[in-house]
């Protein structure tokens, strides 16, 4: 411990992030070490840039709105403890502390993790899911491989699905009562090292 | 055993001498269920010692015993034999027994085994709470002691050679090929984890306690065995079997994850076994002085090099499998049989090189699994799967029986109380305590852990079964003293197991809650949102710099992406999206789902199937009778009578019946069970579709109402779409025309329905349909459906008659039978009043809507004004819509959008129909939005997404007008739907 928590000392306010999210001491060292790695001129914060750089998101088809998903709105950086929060979206469901939890949700709740996805969805965060919305994410996963009528019929049927109130748009409940049925759990969590 | 191989292939010829021979030719009389693969028997199987010695002799008692077993008598002597020989000069009729016997008697067998599964199923009460195998089980014992009676001797006997080269490949090659192979993978870890270590401590920790046990004097003196023999028994009574935890985990659905977890252990476990087994047997062989150190050694590389040579050789099986098919255009007809003959292949294989064949085939069958469904016709694939399942599931069967009937032979084992009694309990606790210390430490690991009442249910799910009954009979009493002693206590301990703990397991799982299966098909929606999901984790974890499964799976994809896919699938489908793919299958599930829950009525239905679209035209309406007919539906309208009436359109029908029964009806079970052999009884699982469904109608049908209003815009880009597709422009126009508000007006008293209704029933007696569920639907349905039905025909009517052919009485029927469909309107016109008491049962929309079809042509019938007319409009309007086209020409996304529209609407309506009355209301409104919705998936299809935002339901649309005239609409989109986009043809054949 003796070394973890000098070493701890580096990363600003070490004691909250890890309360706040949940990640240990050594998942928070370990993800600081990453976000020093990541932030190539130790700018102290992160930009898209950095994030482009990582290898595995060029290919990968939603990776732009998941670069975006880390930077709120109007802003070009992260700064660590924003890191480990939007981060602390994947660590999985830890029920323990849920239960206690008085405090505010985390970050892991299920919820929670339904609204990351959602806004990656939801690209002028107007809280739906329009059709014309739900299409890009369609074609950036799909990509050549499906003509656009095609799409479109499966963004149709999507939405249908789900429309609820028949606005033609999915919003969050409709996307979390269409996902009701999956292990989220499972699904949107990540086994950093526990 | 190589003349064993080399005889089935013979096995008439050798069927005549056998009686008198000693040899071991005629294995059993399961022989024959090997079907698909007469191939390659001569690799003798490794497995398989000395099978000859042991049981020559019962083998041949056997052929014997098979003889006199179809005549039912007892004899002795053969009487093949005895006729042949005995008959002077010419004889007229000869009794050749001896030339048949042996395919007589596997077609006898076979014969057992399918009667007693239909027996089985007879009462649905008891198959809910008696697991199939254990019925089969007392059916075995029962068997087995009536011929043992009659004959004093045991004549049937499980033979080792019988069961691993004939009945286990079944049962894995259909495992492995349908293993959901994303779960499978996900929970690779913890499968290999409990198969391998799970494993090794079972057969040792049990072979200690016993040899333990039997120092402590708790086991009889009489049983001679050594430390080794106690570890070689403990090594084959450890395997957990597949075939036991298939027969007991199908029945229990305890969800997925448990599932895949026990039954891969199961099935990887195998190789473990047979692997100590061997080891022990050549160690038993040597004597255990002489055993080396590094003859351990050995033991341990030959089980790495046996599990993962074998794994190697199912992978190269199944690329080659993948490969060749992708070649198989042409030759459609023989795409199954390769199928099944590269992946018992691989099996052979793997054992011609004493590898773990299990495994072989179990990877040959998950690794080909994707490109060859992908390859093959939807028919190959059907009929893949209906084969696979068929055999897996005999040959479960007779193990089964097998293992009943070998039960009751005493002169084939010994018993010692304390031997028996120690292995029971010593398997139990080591099993617990293993699977707890192994979830220990898998759950430090594991995303989501596995919890206490996993462990307990993983414990208990620990059947023995076919593969230690048969290694313990492999063993050579010679040099295992105590073979006969462990030959009973192996008998015990899968009794045991698939009994006791196969009937209480249900109970169990009840009683602790265990998260259930919901054997539910995923939704467009999950599909979209879980393909999203893979790419964020993979994003993230390349954000955080972890190189965790994610990443390795994307790159594995990728890889799939840029190679194997090229290489092993076929470039059509290649181009292919998954995700597509999934659209479509959801919609073709849809529409089949309504065929299948007595929605085979609803002709919109199959006209919307996709496959369909570009053969069939109208004459659903006589298909469905056959379709009926065939299927023994209980929703059955006989419509026969307008067969005859259009004489032209019989032919027609008898090719859209084919195509129905070939590509509709079989291909509901894939979707239905993932990786389930038996039929799964309807239950919650099917109700959360339901509701599914429902909720999908509900909003459908208010997107419908909404974008009604829109007509103009829905039209405009209905043309925008068929911009691509020129022959369609002719339906678009009729379609603007005709409004349903035109047609509404006219009122048709109630009458008419009642007296269709009379007439229907009389007709229906001739063929023998049943009635009832109609009957009460009419009252509700009329109203809404049949307007819908009765516009959707004659909308395509009137635009210009149809150029080309088949539609029988053409031009002359749009008008009167506008006439004769506008009295249903009028009776939409009046809400209630067709209600009945009986309407108080709930209706299901597609019901109705066949129900109106019905009445309309019996109508046609029974009404002499107005008679084949308003069928014949129909028809010849969809045959317009339908025939005339190029053949080529299949809408795609219509047609898919079609469909799906259909099938959500009667599967819904179908769903509903069982439920009771408190139920009705929502039904109704139900029902209102099943309809909505079954215009909305058409709209959707032939609406551009942008263009068209379907605006909150306008206040016309409220209660009764609206509702009543959307059902027109939907049936008219449907008919007109058809021609909507040029690619649909190639997704669409899903």
């Amino acid at each position: 411990m003796g070394s973890s928590s000098s070493s701890r000392n580096k990363i600003p306010n070490a004691q909250e992030l890890m309360d706040q999210t949940g990640f240990s001491s050594a998942h928070l060292l370990r993800l600081y070490d990453r976000f020093e790695c990541l932030d190539r001129d130790n700018k102290g914060y992160l930009s898209p840039d950095d994030f482009e750089a990582v290898g595995g998101l060029a290919m990968n088809p939603i990776g732009g709105r998941i670069i975006d998903a880390f930077f709120s709105s109007g802003q070009d950086t992260v700064d660590f403890s924003s890191f480990v929060w939007i981060l602390a979206h994947f660590r999985p469901t830890d029920r323990n502390r849920n239960k206690e939890g008085t405090q505010q949700e985390l970050p892991d709740s299920r919820t929670r993790k339904l609204k990351f996805a959602f806004q990656l969805y939801d690209l002028d965060r107007d809280g739906k899911i329009s059709r014309e919305e739900l299409l890009q994410v369609l074609r950036a996963m799909l990509g050549l491989q499906v003509t656009e009528e095609q799409l479109q019929s499966i963004a149709e049927r999507a939405i249908q699905e789900v429309d609820l109130d028949k606005d033609d748009a999915i919003s969050f409940d409709e996307f979390k009562k269409s996902l009701e049925k999956v292990d989220i759990d499972t699904k949107m969590s990540i086994g950093f090292l526990k | 055993m190589l003349p064993l191989g080399l005889m089935l292939l013979l096995l008439p010829a050798a069927a005549a001498d056998l009686p008198g021979t000693g040899s071991p030719p005629l294995r059993g009389p399961g022989l024959g269920f090997s079907p698909p693969v007469p191939a390659s028997p001569s690799a003798p199987p490794l497995l398989l010692p000395q099978p000859g010695a042991e049981y020559g002799a019962p083998g041949v008692a056997l052929a014997r015993s098979a003889a006199e077993e179809p005549t039912g008598t007892g004899e002795e002597e053969d009487p093949g034999e005895h006729d042949h020989h005995h008959g002077g000069g010419y004889r007229v009729v000869q009794w050749e027994w001896s030339y048949v016997q042996t395919p007589y008697i596997i077609a006898i067998w076979l014969l057992v085994a399918s009667v007693a599964k239909i027996l089985f199923h007879f009462s649905q009460r008891f198959t809910t709470v008696v697991p199939e195998s254990c019925m089969l089980i007392l059916l075995g014992l029962v068997l087995g002691g009536v011929v043992l009676i009659a004959n004093k001797k045991q004549l049937y006997q499980l033979e080792p050679s019988l069961f691993f080269l004939f009945l286990l490949p079944t049962i894995v090659g259909d495992a492995g090929y349908f293993m959901p192979a994303r779960l499978f993978f996900d929970n690779l870890g913890a499968i290999l984890t409990y198969a391998v270590v799970g494993t090794l401590w079972n057969a040792f920790c049990t072979g200690f306690s016993l040899y333990t046990a039997k120092l402590l004097g708790f086991i009889d003196e009489h049983v001679q065995a050594e430390m080794l023999d106690f570890l070689l028994f403990g090594a084959l009574i450890s395997a957990v079997d597949p075939v036991a935890v298939l027969a007991v985990f199908e029945e229990v659905h305890v969800n997925e994850t448990l599932f895949i977890i026990v039954f891969g252990e199961s099935l990887v476990n195998d190789a473990v076994t047979v692997v100590l087994y061997k080891v022990y047997i050549s160690f038993v062989e040597v004597g255990a002085e002489n055993v080396q150190t590094a003859d351990y050694f050995k033991g341990v590389a030959s089980f790495l090099i046996v599990s993962i040579g074998g794994t190697m050789v199912g992978l190269i099986f199944a690329v080659i499998l993948g490969f060749i098919t992708r070649f198989t255009k042409k030759v459609r007809i023989i795409e199954p049989l390769l199928v099944f003959l590269m992946v018992y292949l691989a099996y052979l294989t793997a054992e011609l090189f004493s590898l773990s064949a299990i495994l072989s085939m179990t990877f040959c069958g998950i690794g080909a699994n994707k490109y060859v469904e992908a390859n093959i016709s939807q028919k190959s694939r059907t009929t893949v799967k209906y084969t696979m399942k068929t055999l897996a599931s005999i040959a479960e069967t007779i193990i089964f029986i097998f293992l009943g009937i070998s039960a009751v032979d005493k002169s084939k084992w010994a018993w010692d109380t304390g031997l028996v009694s120690c292995t029971l309990v010593f398997i139990f606790i080591f099993r617990a305590v293993g699977v707890v210390g192994q979830t220990w430490v898998l759950n430090r690991f594991r995303l989501v852990p596995l919890e206490k009442i996993d462990q307990v249910v993983m414990s208990y799910g620990g059947l023995r079964g076919a593969v230690a009954f048969a290694l313990v009979v492999l063993l050579d009493g010679e040099q295992v003293k105590a073979k006969d002693y462990f030959v009973a206590t192996t008998i015990v301990v899968v009794f045991f197991t698939v009994m006791f703990q196969g009937l209480t397991i249900k109970p169990l799982v009840k009683w602790l809650k265990v998260p259930r299966a919901t054997n539910r098909k995923p939704t467009i929606n999950e599909e979209i949102h879980e393909r999203a999901f893979d790419h964020i984790l993979t994003a993230v974890e390349d954000i955080a710099g972890l190189q965790g499964y994610h990443h390795w799976r994307d790159k594995w994809e990728q890889f799939d992406k840029n190679y194997l896919s090229k290489l092993l699938l076929r470039k059509s489908v290649y181009r292919k999206s998954e995700l597509w793919e999934a659209y479509q299958k959801i919609n073709i599930r849809d529409a089949i789902s309504v065929i299948d829950q007595g929605g085979n009525v609803l002709t919109s239905a199959r006209l919307s199937l996709p496959s369909m679209a570009s053969r069939a035209s109208f004459p659903e309406v006589t298909n469905v009778t056959n379709y009926l007919r065939e299927n023994g539906s209980g929703v059955c309208l006989d419509l026969q009578v307008i067969d005859n009436i259009p004489g032209a359109k019989v032919e027609e029908d008898m090719e859209t019946h084919h195509v129905l029964a070939g590509n509709l009806y079989k291909p509901r079970r894939r979707y239905q069970s993932h990786y389930s052999r038996h039929f799964m009884p309807l239950g919650e699982q099917e109700r959360q579709d339901r509701e599914v469904f429902q909720r999908n109608m509900r909003s459908r049908m208010e997107t419908f109402k909404s974008t009604r209003y829109k007509r103009h815009k829905k039209e405009r880009s209905l043309k925008k779409r068929r911009g691509s597709d020129v022959k369609e422009d002719g339906s678009d126009k009729p379609r603007r025309n005709v409004s349903w508000q035109d047609k509404d007006p006219v009122v048709v008293p109630v009458e008419t329905e009642d007296k269709a209704e009379h007439s229907d029933p009389e007709k229906d007696e001739d063929v023998g349909i049943t009635f009832i569920a109609r009957k009460a639907e009419t009252p509700k349905q009329r109203p809404k459906s049949v307007p819908a039905a009765l516009e959707g025909c004659q909308i395509p009517l009137l635009p210009p008659p149809p150029p080309a052919p088949p539609s029988p009485p053409p031009a002359s029927s749009s008008p009167t039978s506008e006439d004769s469909h506008l009295p249903w309107k009028g009776s939409l016109g009046s809400p209630p009043p067709c209600v009945s008491l009986e309407a108080t049962k709930i209706i299901p929309v597609d019901l109705q809507q066949a129900w109106n079809q019905s009445i309309s042509s019996l109508e046609s019938i029974s009404s002499p004004p107005a008679p084949a007319e308003p069928v014949h409009p129909r028809v010849s309007a969809l045959s317009r819509l339908g025939g005339p086209r190029p053949a080529s020409y299949t809408p795609p996304g219509s047609a898919a959008g079609s469909t799906f529209s259909i099938g959500p609407q009667v599967s819904q309506g179908s769903f509903l129909f069982p439920d009771k009355k408190k139920e009705e209301e929502e039904e109704e409104e139900d029902m209102e939005g099943g309809v909505a919705a079954e215009m909305q998936p058409l709209m959707s299809s032939l609406k551009p997404p942008g263009p068209l935002p379907p605006p909150p339901p306008p206040p016309s649309s409220a209660p009764g007008s609206g509702r009543r005239r959307t059902p027109c609409v939907y049936l008219r989109s449907l008919v007109t739907s058809p021609p909507p986009e040029p690619h649909s043809r190639g997704p669409t054949q899903l």
